[in-house]
């Protein structure tokens, strides 16, 4: 093996590297081009295309290209948001890797200078049938859970997901939310030569050497071997280093913050100086390490958790010491800001290593790929009338409920401390979560969400769903939806027909963004999720906020009293394609993922919000897995208020049960608003109708006469909340 | 009547006490875990991960120097309330008897979760009349309250179980879910009355709680 592949770069780059140079890299720079240069830090086969993603709106404080998007929100604040990825190092060590997860993002948000007040996390694993993806739900859950009630940040809402194409990839995207004053917002940007830079926090150890590389390959068989990538986390040092950085965001003497993520130290101080256009030279030796005798490349690319790099106005540096004493932490001096543009390693007085910090930063070429439909897509053909009916609709709710992906996910959020700092109004469990934003009126509604089920069968099409969807279910709660972060999984970029889904769905994300105005302002791609036997289905997963301007206005998605209408807003249409239905009954996936419509969805959104905050609605639930009936059911479940259905349909009945058609709510509200709420939806062009009333403690669903669905709210509640955690205790 | 609420590195329900004392007109301030508390009337050991606890949880905050003092001030017959790690630290002290364990299921539970108030004669429950079903949501890992038989039969004769479990969700001995000392001036339970603060968060049966330390108050 050449000495540049063993750092994962490949001979054209190396040649760059050396060209660039002027001469060959000696150890040291060749691993910190190995990290810099992986596709986990330089997005170099994603760039071209994330720069399609429409980024600007009025709103928008801070766009992708710093550690975290940010937001106005009125009231001189702005939220700061931002998903990532953390897949790799949770397939081999579910509970640290997902636990680094958390630690990682909430740095990105208080790097900001923003104090995180949530936490989201989008979770997906193979089925439970298999207890090696039991053992890995459980370390992740485990780890999202511990990490984040350590710290005190609640983790309000999240999506579970199981699929066959996970089990040798499960996915974990962790995402946190912070408010600060608009105006403090701090920017990772390296300046005033002379200035201090400062290392604070953890020591560095050699845990997670390499970890930015190892992101950037398949899993194999070999990848066991490298344990030793996943890093460790310290939640207890993060709150203390969360509570110290934010004690000193607002200091005039602190230029700029980053914290260290992928690469270490070698990345934070390039990304600094890169942005400053500055050089920055760092000094080894006054690195606060864990162990002894550790190489200066060790200490350049070592990925140990909870640090943070500071630069401060020189003569202020006692200033910055002096606050973490006080928290018990770690701070040195390691290094200045040079005015030579170059990144420079010193041990001591000897210079190990100086590169320029462009090359090193900015130089792996951004590769738009060749791409190529994939075959698969057109062998996905699904005959609606071939499927044999069903004869009892009864017993094939049941298994739906029960399937794992729709069961009342309280087994895994019970887990999480959600409730911390006493800001949650609505809890997990919903539609989207809403945080009361401290000192104001307003809230934030908070959800993530994609449906990569919908993304293998049309990548465009369920790429749009999953930014429709999450609009949808902000809109259930009251708010409006503002703004958007994006964590893209996917397989190995390398292959032609990933990149075309890739491509594919970043189209899809853009088209439905715009149309809806929820810019793209911060987000993460997560490559190579591919072993020698399964590839993960596209999965672009969708963060998304929402601002509620009246918090006590929240509206939630039960049933609140007998004698309500319920209405169906949006159309059923003959849509079974990639539903949870054709998958727990006639066990496939095929066919055509659900039609979706933009500039209608963005119609009744605006219309639903302002229902509620005219205070119309009692309950609002968007419609989504598992179709109508599903979403009757959980409607119903939680104060137990059961249904009364009677419609007329051409579809088939299960169909019409259990068709994911996209842009559909199920509200319930008094019956004397009925008229107005019917004739507004149709004044925005937008299909509502009354399906029935809430009345007694059953599920009842009467088609053209005939009835279909009876079921007691009792037994269907029983086997929904039971499920996962039959499997899981 | 003051209050102070006590912040160790690893703290994180010390801004809901706080909060929900301010939201009462309680004069409340933050006492930083190497400060000494005062003369402060009601001193609260919050919620959190004290020092991490990667320890017992508890077993190191108890030497904090803000709890030198500790014992002087319970003898003197001020207030002390340790909710959630608070409880834990209080038992490491020896304040109160028994030890909080893993919970039975082995796993974190956040939840909402109805309590049975068992004493009122304390000043944390004087308002609330015995046999009243209270919602303080619970979020621990190890509240699971074990002590001995004869413990046991200790607490029961002295009246000293002030809330057990409606539906025991830890594995806790006689569904015990806060108890005071002898005295009944130390109160040490794993729900959280400051999180049941506010109507649009679920509920406010933690203001007739801390509205209670109040009345206590004005009668001494």
């Amino acid at each position: 093996m050449n000495r540049y592949e063993k750092v994962g770069l490949t001979k054209e780059e190396y040649k760059r590297i050396v060209e660039g140079l002027n001469r060959e890299p000696n150890d040291l720079e060749l691993s910190m081009f190995g990290v810099l240069w992986s596709e986990h830090c330089s997005y170099k086969n994603s760039r071209a295309l994330l720069k399609l993603f429409n980024t600007k709106g009025e709103r928008v404080l801070q766009g992708p290209g710093e550690n975290a998007g940010a937001v106005d929100i009125g009231d001189d604040l702005a939220v700061v948001f931002k998903i990532e990825s953390h897949n790799h190092p949770s397939a081999l060590e579910p509970y640290q890797g997902a636990a680094t997860g958390v630690g990682g993002i909430l740095r990105d948000i208080f790097t900001m200078g923003a104090r995180p007040i949530a936490n989201l996390n989008s979770i997906r694993f193979g089925h439970l049938n298999d207890e090696r993806n039991k053992r890995l739900l459980k370390g992740v859950v485990n780890g999202i859970g511990n990490y984040g009630n350590s710290v005190g940040i609640p983790t309000v809402a999240g999506e579970t997901v199981f699929d066959d194409c996970y089990s040798d990839n499960p996915l974990v995207n962790a995402m946190s939310v912070g408010i600060i004053r608009k105006d403090k917002l701090k920017r990772a940007i390296a300046q005033g030569v002379g200035n201090s830079v400062i290392l604070v926090g953890h020591t560095t150890g050699r845990d997670g050497i390499g970890g930015a590389s190892f992101a950037s390959c398949n899993l194999t068989e070999e990848s066991e071997a490298m344990r030793s990538a996943v890093q460790v986390g310290d939640p207890f040092m993060e709150k203390l280093l969360l509570e110290a950085c934010l004690e000193l965001m607002d200091k005039e003497y602190v230029v700029a913050v980053q914290d260290l993520g992928a690469a270490g130290l070698t990345s934070s101080s390039c990304e600094m100086a890169l942005r400053g256009g500055c050089g920055i030279k760092i000094d080894v030796s006054k690195v606060v390490t864990r162990e002894e005798n550790m190489l200066p490349e060790e200490i350049m690319i070592s990925e140990s958790q909870e640090r943070m790099l500071f630069v401060v106005k020189k003569g202020y540096e006692e200033e910055i010491l002096k606050v973490f004493k006080k928290w018990n932490l770690n701070a040195a001096v390691i290094g200045e800001i040079i005015d030579d543009k170059n990144l420079t390693v010193t041990a001591g007085d000897k210079v190990v290593g100086c590169v320029p910090v462009e090359l090193l930063g900015d130089g792996a070429k951004a590769t738009l790929r060749s791409y190529r439909r994939p075959k698969y897509l057109d062998e996905l053909h699904l005959d609606i009338d071939s499927l044999k009916r069903v004869e009892d609709l009864n017993d094939a709710l049941i298994k739906v409920l029960k399937s794992e992906n729709i069961a009342s996910k309280e087994w895994v959020y019970r887990q999480y401390d959600y409730m911390v700092r006493t800001n949650t109004i609505v809890r997990p469990g919903g539609d989207a979560a809403v945080v009361a934003v401290e000192g104001t009126d307003k809230a934030l509604s908070l959800t993530v969400d994609c449906n990569s089920r919908y993304c293998y069968l049309d990548p465009y099409e369920g790429a749009k769903i999953a930014v429709c969807e999450a609009a949808r279910n902000i809109a259930a709660t009251g708010a409006t939806p503002i703004a958007i972060t994006d964590c893209l999984n996917f397989a190995n970029p390398e292959d032609e027909e990933v990149y075309y889904t890739f491509r594919q769905a970043i189209l899809g994300i853009t088209e439905a963004s715009k149309v809806l105005n929820t810019p793209v302002v911060s987000g993460n791609v997560s490559f190579y999720n591919e072993s020698n036997k399964t590839r993960i289905y596209p999965t672009p997963t969708i963060g998304m906020v929402g601002l509620l301007e009246d918090k006590n206005k929240a509206c939630t998605i039960d049933f609140k009293e007998l004698g309500d209408s319920v209405i169906l807003v949006g159309e059923t249409l003959n849509e079974i394609g990639g539903s949870e239905y054709l998958k727990v009954i006639y066990g496939k996936v095929l066919g055509s993922a659900p039609r979706c419509y933009p500039e209608i969805e963005k119609n009744t959104i605006e219309c639903l919000t302002k229902l509620i905050k005219e205070g119309l609605i009692q309950s609002a639930h968007d419609v989504s897995e598992g179709g109508m009936i599903v979403a009757l059911c959980e409607c119903a479940f939680k104060n137990e208020i059961g249904v009364e259905v009677n419609v007329k349909t051409s579809l088939r009945e299960d169909i019409f049960l259990f068709s994911e058609s996209q842009g559909r709510f199920i509200l319930s509200a008094k019956k004397e608003y009925v008229d107005e709420i019917i004739t507004e939806f149709k004044r925005y062009g937008v299909l509502a109708e009354v399906i029935g009333e809430t009345k007694g403690s059953k599920i009842e669903v009467n088609i053209n006469g005939t009835r279909v669905i009876d079921k007691s709210i009792c037994d269907l509640k029983r086997v929904w909340e039971e499920e996962l955690q039959c499997i899981m205790d | 009547m003051k209050a102070g609420v006590i912040v160790f590195p690893g703290s994180n329900c010390d801004i809901d006490a706080y909060k929900v004392l301010e939201k009462l007109n309680v004069e409340v301030k933050y006492i930083w875990h190497d400060e000494k508390i005062d003369d402060e009337d009601l001193i609260v050991l919050p919620g959190g991960f004290s020092y991490g606890d990667y320890l017992r949880c508890g077993a190191i905050a108890r030497f904090a120097k803000a709890l030198e003092n500790i014992n002087e001030h319970i003898e003197k017959g001020k207030l002390v309330l340790g909710i959630c790690n608070g409880f834990q630290i209080l038992t490491e002290l020896k304040a109160l008897p028994g030890a909080l364990l893993r919970n039975k299921n082995l796993n974190f539970i956040c939840s909402d979760c109805n309590l049975i108030v068992e004493n009122t004669d304390t000043p944390f429950t004087n308002l609330f009349k015995k046999g009243d079903i209270v919602n303080f949501p619970i979020a621990h890992g190890e509240g699971n309250y074990y002590i001995d038989d004869e413990g046991l039969g200790e607490l029961i004769k002295n009246n000293q179980i002030v809330f057990r479990y409606q539906n025991n969700p830890n594995g806790s001995v006689a569904d015990i879910a806060g108890i005071v000392n002898k005295r009944g001036n130390v109160l040490g339970m794993m729900p959280h009355p400051e999180r049941a603060q506010d109507k649009l968060l679920g509920g406010e049966d933690g203001l007739v709680f801390f509205k209670s330390v109040i009345a206590y108050f004005k009668e001494v």
